[in-house]
């Protein structure tokens, strides 16, 4: 047995979910089918897989899902109920609601994406930090996360919202922030129990840097958990932009970001329930799918 | 034990300052010039008269250096002085105190509603004999989990107040008015706390005692109930804390919703108006309240929990000498 194969444990299973997403790796076509008969043995993630998969085509291009102009409306056509010519109904303006729903996924997911980014990186950065120089870095950390977790994560975002302004890109500063202390209590936790494995005290024996042994075995071990987090928050952090966006700090007015969808229904709930409740379906829909998603990476990270 | 409280409230002051430090650093250094948003009275900053600014900077007390300000805050702070409001003047502490009951009434009903919901549909999810009863069940808790509260609160308001005219649609008057926000609160505490209990009570199922408790020939209903459930709750009781903060945050966007007076419309105010002292007893007060919600679930903690010890090693073991003496002499 070389060193090389010693010091390479498995690779986390990261294809499960969504083999064509990722590039397959150790072996990779016969772990993308039994990735993909993961996924089709089960309806439940299979539909998750579909509503998040749908809703990024929404974002990506969403002249293809409906040719109505989100932004214009035809005043004759005003707050009509759901129908074959508009699936979701129009609003006070004539404008489609289902053209807006599809165009606003953009703007949402944008600000989404970015919040978890924003809150991988920095709670990864100190995760690793923590657990890989311990020591009093590990307390600093350490301390730090319990402070974040005291303030409740909105009232935190509302602070950083106070401090920078509105806008999407400050709405997604603030909630990527907000999940940082989750971020790097998970990644402290993988890297601790990665950096005291045989694998890495190997590595480090047959004279690999440490740099290169974060990168190369710390770094790709840990980050099953993480991965799961990362679609666990993705769901969070909808939820929380859209909440933002709701009181109005996202994205001005005219724009069809999902949570200033459902507040532009407020003043028709009496007359108009469409306005409201199709466009809250749509978020309720992405984020139980994420949810489900994370929960089938958790238990793939858990067999192996 | 006093040892061990000591310790304990130790570090929730430490929590309570670096929380106090942290949203101070937040709110004060970030690039926005708070005063020149005061003088602007909403319009454009750049026409604000350069010596009104200067004349507000130094009534705020914002021309001295941070470090200055944040002793002066801080110091402020711990005698319950959060400043005055960039907007009305008043004590930011006043403005909390004087929003804070409402908020507290209606996050207290949603707390109860949360633990008594929470815990009936963990227990139903356990509980009957049909298993797709119990999985209809599961899916409920994932489900609460998912719902965005503005989105609750709305719909309850379509149903309840529009269709059938049960609810007020607004407002704070009377226990009436407080029903619907109290369950659109509760929806995701009440979630939580369900997915944490199913999740423990299933653990605790298969442990030995409960088999025991089976093979004595208990009821279904008492092995649940009387056995498992008892043990299953200890673990779900540690998130008191977070789910007091989190019915806290919650507030901001229910308040919102059915236009109530309270904290959390405070807090949208004093966002929208980039009223920093105010904001900053807000985030304060409700890291406070997570501290001492947390620091009393510690406390009592082994009191429900008897393997929990808390004492110091050399303490736990006189304890322990002391038990058996009196075990000899009983």
């Amino acid at each position: 047995m070389t060193l090389q194969t010693l010091t390479r444990p498995v690779v986390t299973d990261a294809s499960a979910p969504d083999p064509a997403a990722t590039p397959a790796r150790h072996g990779g076509a016969r772990r993308a089918l039994r990735g993909a008969r993961h996924v089709l043995r089960r309806p439940g993630l299979l539909v998750a897989v579909a509503v998040l998969l749908v809703v990024a085509a929404w974002a990506v291009a969403p002249q293809v899902f409906t040719a109505q102009d989100p932004l214009v409306g035809v005043p004759a056509d005003r707050l009509q109920p759901p129908s074959g010519a508009h699936w979701f109904g129009t609003d006070h303006l004539g404008r489609d609601v289902y053209a807006r729903a599809v165009h606003g996924a953009s703007l949402t997911l944008r600000t989404t994406a970015l919040a978890v980014a924003v809150g991988l990186v920095l709670g990864s950065l100190l995760g690793l930090l923590a657990g890989f120089l311990r020591g009093w870095v590990d307390d600093v950390v350490g301390r730090l996360v319990d402070v974040l977790l005291a303030i409740p994560s909105i009232l935190l975002s509302l602070a950083i919202i106070t401090a920078l302004g509105f806008g999407p890109v400050k709405v997604a500063i603030a909630v990527g922030i907000g999940s940082v202390a989750t971020f790097a209590r998970v990644m402290r936790a993988e890297v601790l129990r990665v950096s005291t494995s045989v694998y890495v005290e190997a590595a480090r024996a047959s004279g690999l840097r440490w740099p290169a042994v974060l990168g190369r075995h710390v770094l790709p071990n840990s980050s099953g958990p993480v991965l799961a987090l990362v679609a666990l928050d993705l769901g969070t952090a909808v939820l929380a932009v859209s909440a933002l966006s709701f009181l109005g700090y996202g994205t001005p007015p005219p724009a069809p970001e999902w949570g200033a969808l459902v507040s532009g229904g407020r003043d028709y709930l009496a007359t108009a329930w469409w306005l409201t409740t199709l466009p809250g379906l749509v978020i309720v829909a992405v984020v139980l799918a994420a949810n489900r998603v994370s929960r089938a990476l958790e238990k793939t990270g858990e067999d192996q | 034990m006093t040892r061990y409280v000591l310790r304990r409230a130790g570090q929730g002051v430490f929590v309570l300052w670096a929380a106090f430090t942290v949203a101070f650093f937040v709110l004060y250094l970030l690039p926005s010039d708070p005063a020149a948003l005061v003088a602007s009275g909403g319009g454009e900053v750049s026409q604000v008269d350069p010596t009104q600014l200067a004349a507000l900077r130094a009534e705020h007390g914002l021309d001295r250096p941070i470090l200055v300000q944040y002793g002066d805050a801080l110091l402020g702070a711990l005698a319950g002085d959060f400043g005055a409001s960039y907007v009305s003047g008043a004590s930011a502490t006043a403005l909390v105190a004087q929003a804070l009951p409402e908020t507290l009434r209606l996050t207290g009903a949603a707390l109860l509603v949360a633990v008594l919901g929470g815990t009936a549909v963990a227990v139903a999810s356990v509980l009957p004999r049909a298993r797709f009863l119990r999985q209809a069940l599961s899916a409920l808790p994932p489900l609460g989990v998912a719902l965005p509260t503005f989105f609750v609160g709305l719909v309850l308001l379509q149903w309840f107040s529009f269709r059938l005219p049960v609810f007020p649609a607004i407002g704070n008057e009377g226990a009436v008015s407080l029903v619907l926000p109290t369950i659109t609160l509760a929806v995701p505490a009440g979630a939580q706390l369900a997915q944490i209990l199913s999740r423990s009570l299933r653990g605790t199922l298969g442990e030995p005692y409960v088999e025991t408790a089976w093979a004595k020939g208990a009821s279904r209903a008492r092995v649940h109930l009387a056995h498992a459930l008892r043990n299953a709750a200890i673990p779900a009781f540690t998130v008191l804390g977070v789910m007091v903060g989190g019915l806290l945050g919650g507030a901001v966007v229910t308040e919102t919703v059915f236009s109530r007076q309270g904290l959390g419309r405070l807090t949208v105010q004093s966002v929208n108006q980039q009223d920093v002292p105010v904001v900053l007893a807000i985030v304060v007060f409700s890291a406070l309240v997570f501290v001492v919600v947390t620091l009393v679930v510690d406390l009592v903690y082994p009191v429900l929990d008897p393997r929990i010890q808390l004492r110091t090693p050399r303490a736990a073991s006189r304890r322990a000498a002391s038990r058996r003496a009196t075990a000899v002499t009983a």
